[in-house]
């Protein structure tokens, strides 16, 4: 984890790609469509999830196929370490910075919308947590899978999105009442447990199938 | 015990079996060199015996267990085409990083004795990124020597090294040698394997068509065995 951290701040190149694509979007939308504020609260969940999702998806990319210059994958697959760990250690890396990305562009997004989004703060950063992490460690899975395909920057977001559908949806609904200022309620609830399922799932089909992934 | 056993070995891409029943030994504390045309399989074979690709057919044993047990890759060391060592990291971080991986008691320390090893003490803050050709490919061997292996698995380690880079090279296998190391390695510098083999083994469209001790006839000339054995 901290090696990736560290290669990746000393180059900045995808923390950078993703920052300006969400920045871009960002703006682009607000320039072509000038939502009022109803449609606002309605939209901003798909909006940011999306925004997020795709930016997010750049990074990824780049998880496992920085391993590739130099032929360093054979040498993390040749240590003694069990796949689970490399996986796990990637996903807390990816997580990180996606993470980062995520907290610019949120404060950007409530400038450019003119939406006050920290009203239910605490609810909101723990459904940004989780959405995040479902993102990273499915996107994390697929980026080694991946990782030896010729269009693997296509193939990414291609096996990655269809599988995220449920927690993208999740985060979306919830992010967009949150947003609204309306707390998680009985009703809504629901969908931050299908949240935190999606995530026990993933992340334990991941843990045990990444070995059979990186042994071709 | 035979430090490295292929038993009956089938490897394919699709339908084409670029290994076809490939089956070899190395004892311990000996060196076995693979030699052969390109395409002959040499790459996919030591893939296979260092457990970065999964066997068609047959087995692949190295000291009696299974190339991706944990103990058995602790004792490993491979070289590969690539230098397998990461550009936005200094040499220092390199090899600490390998060390941690290795679960080195000291992996700083090792790191450090490996480099002034290497030659390569006094640029142990730079970024590799910024050596030379020469520089990373010591630090290659550095990586692949730092945890102490058994069993050095080298695909073609002599290919694109510089003077220096080869004179420490084989100064490194010869000392692996002497401590009872067993080396399987690639190449198509005859000369400089078989200086250090003991034994040879000549690939062939995938397949053995020679496998048997050194002789005097090959060390005095290198092509002697494509001679007698090769494609023709």
């Amino acid at each position: 984890m901290v090696k990736d951290l560290r290669a990746e701040l000393r180059t900045k190149e995808a923390v950078n790609a993703s920052l300006s694509f969400a920045l871009v979007v960002l703006v682009l939308f607000s320039f072509a469509f000038d939502p009022d504020e109803d449609t606002m609260r309605l939209m901003s969940g798909g909006l940011l999830w999306i925004v997020f999702a795709f930016a997010g998806a750049l990074l990824l990319n780049r998880s496992f196929a920085r391993e590739l210059p130099n032929d360093c994958l054979d040498a993390l697959i040749s240590a003694p370490v069990p796949g689970s760990a490399l996986l796990l250690g990637k996903a807390l890396a990816n997580f990180l910075l996606v993470l980062t990305v995520e907290l610019i562009a949120l404060p950007l997004f409530g400038i450019f919308y003119n939406v006050r989004w920290t009203s239910q703060i605490g609810e909101l950063m723990l459904v940004v947590l989780l959405a995040t992490w479902a993102m990273t460690i499915t996107g994390t899975m697929f980026s080694a899978l991946t990782v030896n395909i010729r269009l693997r920057e296509v193939m990414l977001p291609i096996l990655n999105f269809p599988i995220l559908i449920p927690a993208l949806l999740a985060a979306m609904r919830l992010t967009s009442d949150l947003v609204a200022g309306q707390p998680i309620t009985a009703d809504t609830n629901t969908w931050l447990k299908l949240l935190i399922g999606f995530n026990l799932m993933y992340t334990t089909v991941s843990l045990v199938l990444v070995e059979v992934v990186l042994v071709s | 015990m035979n430090a490295v056993v292929v038993d009956g070995v089938w490897k394919f891409y699709g339908d084409y079996p670029a290994l076809r029943n490939i089956s070899l030994h190395a004892p311990p504390g000996g060196c076995l060199a693979l030699i052969g045309r390109n395409g002959a399989g040499k790459t996919t074979l030591l893939r296979t015996i260092a457990g970065f690709s999964r066997l068609g057919k047959g087995s692949v044993a190295i000291f009696g267990d299974s190339p991706r047990e944990s103990a058995t890759r602790r004792s490993m060391g491979f070289i590969g085409h690539g230098i397998s060592v990461y550009d936005e990291l200094s040499a220092l971080e390199n090899l600490t990083l390998y060390g941690r991986l290795y679960q080195l008691p000291d992996p700083q320390g090792a790191a450090l004795q490996w480099l002034e090893r290497t030659g390569l003490d006094r640029v142990k803050n730079g970024l590799v990124r910024e050596f030379s050709r020469g520089m990373r490919q010591r630090l290659a061997v550095a990586r692949a020597f730092l945890h102490g292996p058994r069993v050095l698995i080298l695909d073609e380690p002599f290919t694109a090294l510089d003077d220096r880079a080869i004179a420490l090279l084989q100064t490194l296998l010869r000392d692996a040698l002497r401590e009872g190391k067993t080396i399987v390695m690639s190449t198509h510098q005859l000369r400089e394997a078989l200086e250090l083999a003991t034994h040879v083994a000549l690939l062939n469209r995938g397949q053995v068509a020679f496998h048997g001790p050194r002789t005097p006839e090959m060390a005095a000339d290198p092509g002697w065995v494509y001679a007698r054995y090769g494609e023709g």
